[in-house]
């Protein structure tokens, strides 16, 4: 199944909210505008932005004289789409690589680090998981029972360890074993404890310096963040502070494949920039796959 | 994005004054404030319709159009609304007569299930019960292992079973209460998504096999808009009993909590603040109003206050209040505030605090308070006891043994006089309050220190300086204007 297919599939619910509206009779009055506007705030694209986008469309319906639902569906999606930052290199294709992977707790950290490290190696990829979640209880079990599904070795310390450490140890053992994608787990944790925020830096910092003096030549690190497709307005904070305290490199989205609409990604990618590397849209591994702002927003708006 | 609705009604409403009255433009112009506030904050869209439709009629009497100061009243309405749709009043977790009692948590993945799981066994073992946790989350690798780890922090046992069978594990840990004595089951299970039909089919199986006395369903306080949709499935398919929220302790308006009750009609028991096995509190609807409203948690700083003023700190009050104010006290103070999770977050619960912190950047400089310290630890045991006799060769000696100029050891000086002078006032006050009864006033006496540890906390760092943006209040008197602002909120109630 391609992507288009599982995208729309997972999307389904909401692009028949979109639908809906679209599926008016006649003529484009205000309550369709106001519909319009509705269903956005109702994908959780954040009311200030679900405003925005409807004000734009319906100047350029103005200006362009669109009067019809395929017509003002086409210049919708071109106009979601717009707000995605372009694809940048792929963290995970892109060798050698080291990708940090955060959120708050409970975002589906561990079970993307599992899913991408089966997915790479599965297509021959060297890779290398770290466990540097030391505090949630049996994180480090839950990874290593993912490990051992892809084959990949998973580096690991004992519960309430520094997690800083156990990046210095996956990428000793990246360099010793030359695998050249390195995938470190760490502690889910809320944006708004400065102490975890700080603690996380260090364990970025500490990774950033180690992956510099590589001696198979340096390796560029990334960190992403793995946000939940059913959260709401709160994940823009997140967002923020993390790329503030950490300095992000893209998003994953997970849990695309319920009713949620993911519309958080557009607040997200339309305030900074970020790319989204990847979205799940299953729970099987092949289910998180590249993103196309695109196909997103084709699908999420519908039509051909 | 704005961050209190109060502040913002009031804006638009006082722009309005001078009109001798408002009409229902004005009222449909504030209207338009709620309903983005509420949609910021993540309630459902249906939801706010609704609410908005209601509490505009109850804006639109003449009682309020013609008031002097219609804006607090249009907050208020609001705000009384909202508690009403949360729920009014507090709702207990209320077990049987029957033994064991059964709990049973249901949710979406990632909700925080497992944390929920082992937090409540840990609040129902401080209430005296012998709670046993099942481990029926069989799918996510190591779940039981998790829920096994944290059981055994909070000294709670886990029934595992055979770790494949989620109704036959949670029959075996009701036959094991039994067996073992333990009066209360919680039965944690694996996260499912309510499309899911087959692992809903699970749920209503485990519901069915061990008839459990209370369904709990963890939300995650971050949840957007699709929480209507997830909530309104697991009420039709598990009719739970309740909601514990989760994850609260972050700064997620948790709208979403809001859109559950008014959805589903099911009650919110519980809600999540903390990673620690203790951070479960009963939920309280006029609080989560006032935090979807952005406007501020007053008393949560109190009881929060309150929780850190162990015996030996209401000692020390008492001490404080009789031989007055030393630096010692004023490095516990500032310590105990690091404690509570350090200045943004107090200011962060007061109300305008978010507004204010905003704009200094979204954070405090917190290095103040280390600032303080290292002068304090610099001073010898006669200066702190008694830091009249520091004198300018003793503030230059200060200020080199910790790195500081004259003019930090000079602030620091400044601040423990305001605050000595405090500590006077509130002496002469209890001695008023004790005096009237010519013994100890006990009662009245203790009310009183179990809260003045907390506040007096407040002022221990240099509020003149850290909220020097907020409105320009000037100097002086800072620490006494936000007591009587909170004074004043707590008269409110």
């Amino acid at each position: 199944m391609g992507l288009f297919d599982s995208l729309k599939r997972g999307l389904e619910r909401s692009r028949e909210a979109i639908n809906e509206v679209f599926y008016f009779g006649g003529e484009v009055d205000e309550g369709f505008w106001e519909d319009l506007e509705d269903t956005l705030v109702m994908a959780d694209m954040g009311a200030e932005i679900s405003q925005q986008v409807t004000d734009d469309l319906r100047d350029e319906a103005a200006r362009r004289n669109l009067t019809t639902a395929p017509a003002l569906r086409r210049a919708l999606a071109e106009r979601l789409e717009r707000v995605f930052a372009a694809p940048a290199a792929d963290p995970f294709r892109d060798t050698p690589s080291c990708v940090l992977f955060v959120g708050i707790n409970g975002a589906g950290k561990t079970t993307t680090v599992g899913k991408i490290a089966s997915a790479e190696a599965a297509r021959g990829g060297r890779v290398v998981i770290g466990s540097a979640d030391t505090f949630r209880a049996a994180a480090i079990e839950q990874l290593d029972v993912w490990g051992q599904r892809a084959g990949v070795p998973v580096v690991k310390r004992e519960r309430g360890s520094d997690p800083a450490s156990v990046c210095f140890d996956v990428l000793d053992e990246a360099e010793r074993s030359g695998r050249d994608l390195v995938l470190i787990d760490t502690a889910g944790r809320l944006h708004t404890s400065p102490e975890l925020m700080r603690e996380l830096a260090k364990v970025v910092n500490v990774t950033r310096k180690r992956a510099a003096s590589m001696k198979t030549g340096p390796m560029a690190v990334r960190v992403i963040l793995v946000i939940d497709a059913a959260t709401g307005q709160n994940g823009l904070n997140q967002a923020l502070e993390f790329n503030e305290a950490l300095g992000l490199d893209g998003i994953i989205l997970t849990k695309l494949d319920g009713t949620a609409k993911g519309g958080i990604a557009f607040a997200v990618a339309a305030r900074l920039k970020l790319p989204i590397v990847r979205v799940g849209v299953g729970e099987q591994v092949d289910d998180l796959q590249a993103f196309d702002a695109h196909d997103f927003a084709r699908a999420l708006v519908g039509g051909e | 994005m704005f961050n209190s609705l109060s502040d913002r009604l009031t804006e638009t409403l006082d722009r309005l004054r001078g009109k001798g009255k408002l009409t229902e433009a004005d009222i449909t112009s504030a209207m338009r404030d709620i309903r983005m506030a509420l949609l910021e904050a993540d309630v459902n869209f249906k939801v706010v319709r609704d609410f908005v439709a209601a509490t505009k009629e109850r804006c639109m009497t003449a009682e309020v159009l013609e008031s002097l100061t219609p804006a607090q009243n249009v907050v208020k309405i609001v705000l009384d609304e909202l508690t009403e749709l949360l729920g009014g009043t507090e709702s207990k977790l209320v077990l049987s007569s029957r033994i064991p009692n059964v709990i049973m948590l249901v949710g979406l993945q990632g909700s925080g299930k497992t944390t929920a799981a082992a937090k409540l066994a840990y609040l129902l073992k401080k209430q005296g019960k012998s709670p046993l946790l099942a481990a029926g989350d069989v799918y996510r690798p190591a779940a039981a292992d998790q829920l096994a780890t944290l059981a055994g922090e909070i000294g709670v046992p886990v029934f595992r079973g055979d770790g494949a069978h989620p109704v036959a594990i949670a029959e075996g840990a009701v036959r094991e209460a039994v067996d073992t004595m333990r009066d209360v089951v919680i039965v944690d299970t694996a996260g499912r998504l309510q499309i899911d039909e087959q692992m809903m089919q699970e749920a209503v199986d485990i519901k069915r096999a061990v008839k459990p006395d209370q369904v709990l369903m963890v939300v995650d306080a971050m949840t957007g808009q699709d929480i209507v949709n997830v909530v309104s499935t697991f009420a039709e398919r598990t009719d739970f009993d309740g909601v514990i929220i989760s994850k609260l302790d972050g700064d997620a308006r948790g709208g979403g909590a809001l859109s559950v009750r008014a959805v589903t009609g099911k009650p919110i028991k519980f809600a999540s603040v903390g990673e620690k096995p203790d951070a479960l509190e009963v939920f309280s609807p006029e609080r989560m109003a006032k935090r979807i409203l952005g406007m501020g948690d007053v008393i949560g700083i109190i009881e929060k206050a309150q929780e850190m003023a162990d015996a030996e700190q209401i000692e020390a009050a008492e001490r404080m209040l009789r031989d007055g104010f030393t630096m010692n006290d004023m490095l516990d103070q500032m310590r105990a505030v690091k404690k509570m999770g350090g200045m943004s977050k107090i200011l962060g619960m007061l109300p305008g605090g978010q507004k204010a912190l905003n704009q200094m950047g979204g954070s405090m400089d917190e290095g103040i308070f280390d600032k303080n310290e290292a002068m304090i630890l610099s001073m010898t045991k006669e200066e702190r006891d008694r830091p009249s006799i520091i004198n300018g060769q003793r503030r230059a000696r200060i200020a080199r043994g910790s790195g500081t100029n004259p003019s930090d050891v000079n602030a620091l000086m400044k601040q423990w006089g305001e605050m000595n002078k405090m500590m006077g006032r509130m002496r002469s006050m209890t001695n008023q309050m004790s005096g009237g009864r010519g013994k100890k006033g006990k009662k009245g006496k203790r009310g009183k220190k179990m809260r003045m540890p907390g506040l007096p906390g407040m002022g221990g760092m240099d509020m003149n300086q850290l909220m020097g943006g907020l409105g320009g209040r000037g100097t002086g008197g800072s620490d006494m204007e936000l007591l009587r602002q909170m004074e004043q909120q707590m008269k409110r109630k």
